[in-house]
């Protein structure tokens, strides 16, 4: 069942996948600051931000607990698994097997209780605050996400991530229009699970609107260095989710080298246009009161649902 | 060589003469301790071993020459019995392993009653998921019953806790009167044996009336919406072990008894009462979940997950009836699968928290969230153990809780096109509150483990809390180890399963297509999990993650005090206490309570915060029927005149009577 | 086995005017609402075009372009004029909250789904399964109007009301016959005019829009 070629092309796409997620992390700030006439950073800002954490000594709190030192560690392990399991280049995957589309909701959310515990670990009114805020996107977040997905399986009669994507890219061309609300719902979501505006603001510096920067503001050093990087791995994660869900075109079918050739190009172009419209998303709406939040996660969560129920109506 | 049925009545009968033992020694701590539990634990395992082997064979059953004369106890051990026999005894015996470190001198009841009332309590509840009549059945039910009631208020110089208990065995009467009714009508003119029961054909509205006294009847033991309100009250009061029991053997038991009856005793099966079960399972896990996440109490928070996790569980039954009724056979061994496995992985996490719960009470002697925090560093055993239990019952791969999970959300996603309209309708909004519910529960548990394990100590007096001791500790560990276990092999403990759904349904699942590692239900293209394989990726990762950073970079670290944004003056009432990390869910989720705030002004010289969330159900239901109770009873005290006289022309009234028309 | 192009066209626009629908209904800014509107307009239009086309009724051109007109152009225009003159573009809060009133909206989709399956299934026109769609659109732009409580955000719900009446004719029996199609469009642009003339006079009455203040006026 495992070949090797298909081993290959499982381990370089991990590879790919840790190593380019930087990249896309910087093109959409530098998206961002385009858009705001500013020059910005250039986009492998992020990398010299790693390589700099990374050579720095770590300082922990007294009470630190080992639970706090493990969950960097933790976190990239999710991370890398999640980018393991979506298809992201080709649909030949020896790792796909091993969780589903529920499981890879299933991972997220064992990253989240992860780093929330993390942060509540040294007891500081912040980190406890972070948690809370970031227990209460997930409460919505975490079902709205299992429902887009729901919506491809229904599809596809799998919950498979490489069927789904097998099916979506390759089987004759049909337009499905619960895919239309689940898009909406999918990119609400990874709006708020990544930790962008208008759900909470990445490069906020004032404590009290703080999501995740609340979360982790007791790391440093490597630590920090892991949590940045898996960041940048979610993010390209869930955009990979987002192009294997809705743009699944050039996607290779099974294994063929060709295929995968081709289809580096391909996700470049569509990870760079989603980047931008991040950006922009980002640039044309304003941070929510934090309790504007659950609200709108809700109605990310109830379109998704409005999705599965669409696909039942018109019995497409 | 003995068949396995004998062996689990010997087992019984050890059990029962351990707890005579207790009795004729009640202030003999250390033979309770180091003898009776520890023995009574050997004996579960045996029983487990028992019912395993049973599982596969075939039914055994026996006529015991005990009870009323003409009424002799008929068992039998089926799979749906053994299998919940297996439940029972191999959580059984971690929670005796753990009791024999944790009842002490001095703290309620003797140790020897206590030891007896345990063990009578196990062994009765052994003995109702073997009866094989209703008689029998309706006595170990009670027994259950009634040993348990002593056990939960074995603390009963407090007030709150007599009243718990009081309550809780008032639901368990009603309860237990729902049950009996219903065998009332299932025996139809035969005897009471469920062989004659069996054979009994209802017509369609008797049976619904049975169906619907068995869901209230059971559903009051199981703690479903709206029978649920003793549970939050009973298990906070109950020692540790008990309500470890309580919650993950007794509440099974129950579930036990509604499966038995819908599918064994009643073999006709309608849609609509799945859809009954179902919708009363979602609003008991929605409603659990909702109520756990805002409550203070560590006990209290578990118990109403108790209340979620039994919704879930009822989920499922509701769909297996629905499919059933259908004819959807592969699909209902699907949805009875992730019921049985649900039921299972709940005795695992909730014994284990409970337990873990109960050494932090000894330790701390604090029951209040808002009291606890940073035990991590003292208890690290009793942490880290309950660490897994967190993570199990928040539904996260790769542990069990997350199994059964992912086969009920399987279960709704293949559900084909069914033939009522609506029903169809209901089946992906049903999976999103399940989605739902299921998130809250990783709300509810960060708060749980955040707030009792991590952060610092809010209270002064914990700095001497010391870590469980070695007996605790083995029953913490066996505990974290089934949650481990059947996380990480859901093939194996799915094929002990589909001996049941074979019994029952006639049908059974094939866990895997591929081998043992991958857990493909349905096919291997359309939904497949490898528990192990996910744990290995992750641990692999993460040492080679490790290993990269100390070989590229450094391991160089050093401690200082927490930054905290350059705040100095940080100290632990600044951590987010119950209320505040529960704040979220109090506003999203106002609807459902019925709250009480006491907000300080900006210039109160000493500001006070409190707020209390109660039970909109109480006051909805539970009240009127509490005032139309005591309307009748003021009626009826009318009668009562306090003169002999006045009672003795009632005795003779009442025989003027009885001669005019009886004659 | 799948359907033909313009079937999945038109269900795809269909899907998209529902969820237009609840994302009128979900709506707090007025100015939003009116855009909208428009864009519902718009869909319903492509939707009565690509019906036209696929079945070469040539009439339903006609109630394209009246739609398209009157509910893309002429509508919009005079609901933005009227804001402005009345200044009343701030936020609306809805009575009930966001995401009871969309739990609220998918029972009644599900509600409209069941009710209108028996006509649909009588109907043998090319978009039949959107009938339930159709109503649902009907039954959320009125739950819209319940859940508001100022007057214009009443208004387009009662206009958006309209477009979900409109698809249905066109889903079910291609369109309403044209005199009756007429007939409508005049009656709206006068209900539009008299609300028009009503909300200057209500707020010359109460000094604000809020219909609520209309409550004083019971025994009167």
């Amino acid at each position: 069942m495992i070949s090797w070629p298909g081993l290959i092309a499982q381990l370089t796409e991990i590879l790919l996948a840790i190593l380019l997620a930087p990249v896309l992390l910087g093109w959409v700030n530098q998206c961002r600051a385009w858009m705001q006439n500013k020059s910005g950073p250039g986009i492998l800002q992020p990398y010299r931000t790693l390589r700099k954490l990374f050579a720095k000594e770590a300082v922990l709190a007294h009470n630190a607990s080992p639970l706090f030192r493990a969950m960097p560690y933790a976190l990239f392990a999710c991370m890398c698994l999640a980018a393991a399991i979506v298809p992201i280049l080709g649909t030949d995957l020896p790792f796909s097997p091993a969780a589903d589309a529920i499981a890879l909701v299933g991972i997220f959310a064992l990253a989240r209780v992860f780093i929330s515990l993390a942060a509540m670990d040294i007891g500081t009114a912040f980190g406890s605050l972070g948690a809370r805020r970031e227990m209460m996107v997930g409460f919505l977040a975490e079902p709205a996400l299992l429902m887009v997905l729901f919506n491809a399986s229904l599809i596809s009669h799998s919950t498979s991530l490489t069927t789904i994507v097998e099916h979506l890219a390759h089987v004759e061309f049909v337009i499905y229009p619960s895919l239309a609300f689940a898009g909406i719902a999918f990119t609400m979501v990874s709006l708020a699970e990544n930790a962008r505006i208008p759900v909470d603001n990445p490069s906020t510096h004032l404590e009290l609107t703080m999501i995740h920067e609340a979360m982790v503001l007791e790391y440093s050093g490597r630590h920090l260095a892991l949590i940045e990087w898996s960041a940048a791995l979610k993010l390209f994660v869930y955009s990979c989710i987002g192009i294997a869900l809705f743009f699944p075109f050039g996607i290779a079918e099974g294994g063929d080298a060709a295929g995968l050739l081709l289809a580096l190009p391909a996700l470049a172009a569509k990870l760079a246009i989603g980047g931008f419209v991040m950006a922009l998303i980002e640039m044309i709406s304003a941070k929510m009161r934090i309790f504007r939040a659950p609200e709108y996660l809700g109605t990310a969560f109830l379109l998704a649902v409005l999705a599965m129920l669409i696909h039942l109506l018109l019995g497409s | 060589m003995p068949g396995a049925l004998q062996l689990i009545l010997g087992v019984i009968l050890a059990w029962l003469a351990l707890g005579l033992a207790g009795v004729f020694y009640p202030r003999n701590l250390y033979l309770v301790s180091r003898v009776l539990f520890p023995a009574g634990a050997l004996g579960a395992l045996a029983l487990a071993a028992a019912a395993l082997s049973a599982l596969g064979g075939v039914t055994q059953s026996v006529v015991l020459p005990l009870g009323l004369p003409e009424l002799p106890f008929h068992l039998r051990l089926d799979a749906l019995s053994a299998f919940f026999l297996l439940l029972l005894g191999t959580v059984t015996a971690g929670i005796s392993v753990f009791a024999a470190g944790y009842f002490r001198q001095g703290e309620g009841t003797a140790p020897g009653l206590q030891c007896l009332y345990y063990h009578v309590f196990i062994a009765s509840m052994a003995l109702v998921l073997l009866a094989d009549d209703a008689y029998a059945f309706m006595v170990f039910w009670e027994t259950m019953a009634l040993s348990s009631y002593f056990l939960v208020t074995s603390d009963h110089a407090k007030a709150e806790i007599r009243r718990a208990g009081f309550l809780y065995i008032l639901i368990a009467h009603i309860g237990a009167i729902g049950i009996l009714l219903c065998f009332g009508l299932l025996h139809g003119t035969g005897d009471y044996t469920f062989d004659t029961m069996r054979a009994v054909q209802l017509a369609p509205l008797w049976a619904t009336i049975a169906f619907a006294l068995a869901l209230f009847g059971f559903g009051a033991k199981a703690g479903m919406l709206p029978l649920h309100v003793w549970l939050p009250e009973a298990h906070p009061a109950a020692p540790s072990p008990v309500s470890a029991l309580m919650s993950a053997v007794m509440l099974k038991t129950a579930i036990y008894g509604l499966l038995r009856v819908l599918f064994d005793l009643l073999h006709t099966q309608v849609w609509w009462w799945g859809v009954v079960i179902l919708v009363l399972g979602l609003a008991t896990a929605l409603y659990g979940v909702v109520f756990s996440a805002v409550q203070t109490d560590m006990k209290r928070l578990l118990a109403y997950s108790s209340i979620e996790n039994i919704g879930f569980i009822l989920i499922g039954v509701g769909l297996t009836v629905t499919f059933q009724a259908y004819g959807m056979r592969a699909l209902a061994a699907l949805a009875l699968t992730a019921t049985l496995y649900h039921c299972i992985n709940h005795a695992y996490f909730k014994s284990l928290l409970f337990l873990a719960t109960g050494s932090v009470l000894h330790a701390t002697h604090e029951r209040a969230l808002g009291k606890l925090g940073g035990l991590i560093h003292r208890m690290p055993w009793v942490a880290w153990l309950a660490l897994i239990g967190t993570l199990a019952i928040a539904g996260l791969p790769p542990l069990n809780g997350f199994v059964s999970e992912w086969l009920l959300l399987q279960a709704f996603l293949f559900t084909p096109n069914l033939p009522q309209p609506y029903l169809n309708m209901l089946i992906p909004v049903a999976a999103a509150a399940v989605a739902l519910a299921a998130a809250l529960a990783g709300y509810v548990m960060v708060k749980f483990y955040g707030v009792v394990f991590l952060g610092q100590p809010r209270e002064p007096s914990l700095a001497t809390a010391r870590d469980a001791g070695i007996w605790e500790r083995i029953g913490l560990v066996w505990l974290a180890g089934g949650c481990l276990g059947l996380g990480l092999a859901p093939v194996w403990v799915i094929g002990v399963i589909d001996s049941v759904s074979g019994q029952l349904l006639g049908k059974t699942l094939g866990a895997s297509a591929t081998g043992w590692m991958f857990l493909t239900p349905i096919s291997p293209d359309r939904a497949s999990y490898a528990p192990l394989l996910f744990l290995l990726v992750i641990l692999g990762v993460w040492a080679l993650t490790w290993l990269a950073v100390r070989r590229f970079y450094h391991g160089q670290m050093h401690r200082a005090p927490p930054w905290d944004c350059g705040f100095e003056a940080q100290t632990a009432r600044m951590q987010d206490t119950a209320e505040g990390f529960g704040q979220p869910i109090r506003q999203v989720f106002e609807p459902f309570f019925r709250m009480q705030r006491e907000l300080p002004t900006p210039l109160d010289a000493k500001p006070r915060y409190r707020v209390s969330v109660e039970d909109h159900l109480w006051y909805w239901l539970y009240l009127p029927i509490v005032k139309f109770t005591q309307t009748i009873s003021r009626v009826v005290t009318l009668l009562q005149r306090g003169r002999i006289s006045v009672y003795l022309t009632y005795s003779f009234v009442t025989l003027l009577v009885l001669l005019l028309f009886v004659r | 086995m799948h359907l033909p192009l313009t079937s999945q066209i038109i269900n795809l626009l269909a899907a998209l005017l529902l969820l237009l629908s609840f994302s009128m209904l979900t709506q707090r800014r007025i100015l939003s609402l009116i855009n909208l509107f428009a864009l519902q307009g718009l869909t319903l239009t492509l939707a009565i075009l690509v019906v036209a086309w696929s079945t070469g009724q040539h009439h339903l051109y006609y109630s394209a372009a009246l739609t398209f007109v009157l509910k893309v152009l002429v509508l919009p225009g005079v609901l933005h004029r009227l804001i402005r003159k009345l200044n009343v573009k701030w936020d609306v809060e809805t009575l009930i909250n966001i995401p009871t009133t969309m739990l609220v909206g998918i029972a009644l989709v599900i509600l409209a789904f069941n009710v209108a399956l028996p006509i649909s299934q009588l109907a043998g026109t090319i978009a039949k399964s959107t009938l339930g769609i159709a109503l649902a659109c009907v039954l959320l732009a009125f739950l819209t109007m319940i859940t508001r409580s100022k007057a214009v955000p009443q208004v387009i719900g009662f206009l958006a009301m309209e477009n979900g009446l409109v698809f249905a004719a066109t889903s079910a029996t291609y369109g309403m016959p044209m005199v009756v199609e007429f007939g409508i469009a005049l009656d709206v642009m006068v209900g539009m005019v008299i609300l028009g003339v009503f909300f200057f006079q209500i707020r010359e009455r109460f000094e604000s829009l809020d219909i609520r203040h209309l409550e004083k006026m019971k025994d009167e």
